[in-house]
């Protein structure tokens, strides 16, 4: 059990990396604290694996330290930091049986075996593999596989941490959710801390209590699901979570707000104050679709929009509407009535984002 | 939707089937043919059963040779196929390097039977040979063509020079296959190096092993030319392994009822075996 600390931590493949670009994790400073139940969130390629597996010890990070509690753990392999990874695809150790299995990684470090019995016992229970535990585990199936590997992970209660590298992939929609539910009851019981890399964003937010959002080799937000829905301090972050992403408007600044086309829009004096000592490059305006408010009628404070489709999804209804030369994303609500053609909306303050060169422009409140 | 019965594919098996024919069936059938005859000239031949086969089954020189075959082939089999795991095991998996050794192990396997025999009966010789007369400077009484323990360890070192390269190179191709996720997984398991061969490499090579258990096996089990270029398969009969003993019955003595029925005798040996590696290696580890 240990707090890990990643210090001006940043890694590279190549042996000169020249700029930006040639690397894979971006220099950051970022703690996971002992016993937390994380997600790392990101598209493919963006650096998930790489910092899991320099966290792990199979990568040295070429730049930067990892610290387990205090003590820098760079050079230690994964064996002497005692950590646990689960990987993407099942690896299992065919020749044995499915409680050898479980029962290696305690082995491997000299536990006796009526310890052992009763550790392979409880995790089997846990993961329901307990009629299997006789079966040679290359006559598994996929999923049985991988439920294996996880137990492996699972079965040692004394890592510092346990690192999950999208271990679902390969299994049912409807088990995925049940196993999801069982690693979030180990992580109750056992206070484990818990990194669990993912490119999906629901299986994010049911697992983990904070989430690290990844892109382009650097954590972009580090929160909770409902600070990276309310509050996305990147422009990423508002498009990967959420469904749909959040509406993003290119800006320019005008006097007393932003203007798109004809269309202004007021801010805040202190946005307008920041934004003056600023000269971003890219100047953005973004809302969530579920934040837009719709107008019954005409109003005064209500922008005009043409409705151009609307997506019936069972509980709610997506419309997609041009303002102003903007295509906009809204959410409806079963029970709001669904205007024709013509919608009259606007943008709640409070909920209302400016994003300067992709990062959220703050003040005070 | 209703099946029409239809046979006529079968005839596709045809051409597979003269092929077959052509290359196995036909030619093993004349020494089927000549097994249970007594053929003098074309016009003069008797029917004599099952009288060749009790003969040579009952042939004392057979016997010896047949023995002297299966530990010859024993020792093979024990000597190459560790040692190939290990050279396997040593070799790099990256750089340049690779090509280098997957060069140098390619090199034996490139030399006709005869060259190799040729090698080796120079190399050992006391005169001029520098095995041979570097053994005797070290004060060893070495002497290939005189004394049975030295011509059977150089006939086993000559096939063990020739051969462990096709071990090693199936070996490294087995373990090439394995994924690195396999290790990473292993290291966090905190495996021992033993572990790691015991549980990942070994039953991942098992389908190369297999390959390579049966190669040379047969191939072991065959030697004619390089003994009979080296020791001629002496001394005395000391190296005279039953393809050599064949030999002598079919072409130098011209018995060819025996010879043809050893033949079988011999095929059927070999199949066996194989057969027997085969079965014990594919079900070592089912389900239990």
């Amino acid at each position: 059990m240990a707090e890990i600390r990643l210090q001006d931590l940043a890694h590279s493949y190549s042996a000169a990396p020249q700029g930006h670009d040639d690397y894979a994790i971006r220099a950051m400073t970022h703690v996971w604290e002992q016993g937390g139940a994380y997600a790392l969130l990101g598209p493919s390629g963006c650096g998930k694996s790489t910092l899991l597996n320099i966290i792990s010890g199979l990568l040295v990070p070429s730049e930067g330290q990892v610290q387990f509690d205090g003590q820098v753990v760079n050079e230690l392999t994964p064996q002497a930091r005692n950590i646990a990874q689960v990987f993407q695809f099942p690896v299992v150790y065919d020749t044995m049986t499915v409680y050898d299995n479980l029962a290696f990684p305690l082995r491997n470090q000299g536990m006796d075996e009526p310890r052992i019995m009763s550790k392979v016992h409880e995790i089997a229970e846990v993961l329901e593999l307990h009629p299997l535990l006789k079966k040679k585990a290359s006559n598994l199936s996929a999923d049985e596989k991988q439920k294996v590997s996880m137990g492996r992970g699972l079965v040692r209660d004394d890592v510092s941490a346990i690192l999950f590298d999208e271990p679902l992939t390969v299994i049912d929609p409807h088990l995925k959710w049940k196993l999801r539910r069982k690693l979030k009851q180990i992580h109750e019981q056992f206070n484990i801390t818990m990194i669990y890399v993912t490119h999906d964003q629901l299986e994010a937010s049911t697992f983990a209590d904070k989430i690290a959002v990844m892109y382009g080799g650097q954590i972009v937000q580090f929160g909770t699901p409902r600070e990276l829905f309310e509050r996305p301090r990147h422009t990423f972050v508002g498009y990967f979570i959420g469904s749909p992403g959040m509406n993003l408007i290119d800006v320019t600044p005008c006097d007393g707000g932003v203007r798109f086309a004809n269309t202004e829009v007021p801010l805040s004096a202190a946005l307008n104050a920041r934004l003056a000592e600023l000269k971003p490059q890219r100047l953005q305006l973004g809302i969530r679709p579920e934040f837009v408010h719709v107008w019954e009628g005409q109003h005064d404070e209500a922008m005009h929009a043409e409705l151009v489709h609307v997506e019936d999804l069972g509980t709610y209804k997506i419309l997609s509407l041009q303002l102003d030369g903007q295509p906009l994303k809204v959410r409806l609500q079963e029970d709001q009535p669904v205007p024709q053609r013509s919608v009259y909306i606007s943008f709640p303050s409070q909920w209302l984002m400016l994003y300067a060169d992709d990062y959220l422009l703050e003040v005070a409140p | 939707m209703n099946k029409v019965p239809n046979n006529k594919a079968w005839w596709l098996v045809l051409p597979v089937f003269l092929l077959v024919a052509f290359s196995a069936i036909v030619p093993m059938m004349t020494v089927v043919n000549y097994s249970v005859q007594d053929i003098f000239d074309a016009s003069t031949r008797f029917f004599v059963g099952a009288d060749w086969y009790k003969q040579v089954l009952q042939d004392s020189r057979l016997h010896d040779s047949l023995l002297r075959q299966f530990i010859f082939s024993a020792c093979v089999l024990l000597i190459e196929i560790p040692l190939g795991i290990a050279i396997a095991l040593c070799m790099p998996t990256k750089g340049r390097w690779v090509s280098v050794c997957l060069i140098v192990l390619a090199i034996p396997l490139l030399i006709p039977w005869n060259v190799v025999g040729t090698i080796w009966q120079i190399f050992g010789r006391a005169d001029i040979g520098l095995m041979g007369w570097a053994l005797n400077a070290l004060g060893f009484d070495y002497n290939y063509a005189a004394n049975t323990m030295d011509a059977w360890v150089t006939v086993l070192v000559m096939d063990v020079w020739h051969w462990t390269s096709l071990v090693a190179l199936l070996c490294y191709s087995g373990l090439r296959a394995i994924p690195d996720v396999y290790y990473q997984a292993a290291r966090i398991d905190r495996a021992t190096p033993w572990a790691v061969f015991r549980y990942i490499q070994l039953p991942k090579m098992k389908s190369v092993l297999l390959i390579a258990v049966l190669l040379r096996f047969m191939d072991s089990f065959m030697i004619y030319t390089e003994p009979f270029v080296l020791t001629g398969g002496g001394p005395g009969n000391a190296t005279t392994f039953l393809s050599q003993t064949l030999t002598q019955m079919a072409v130098g003595q011209f018995d060819l009822g025996p010879a043809a029925a050893f033949s079988l005798v011999y095929f059927l040996i070999i199949l066996l075996v194989s057969w027997l590696f085969y079965t014990a290696m594919t079900h070592a580890d089912q389900n239990r």
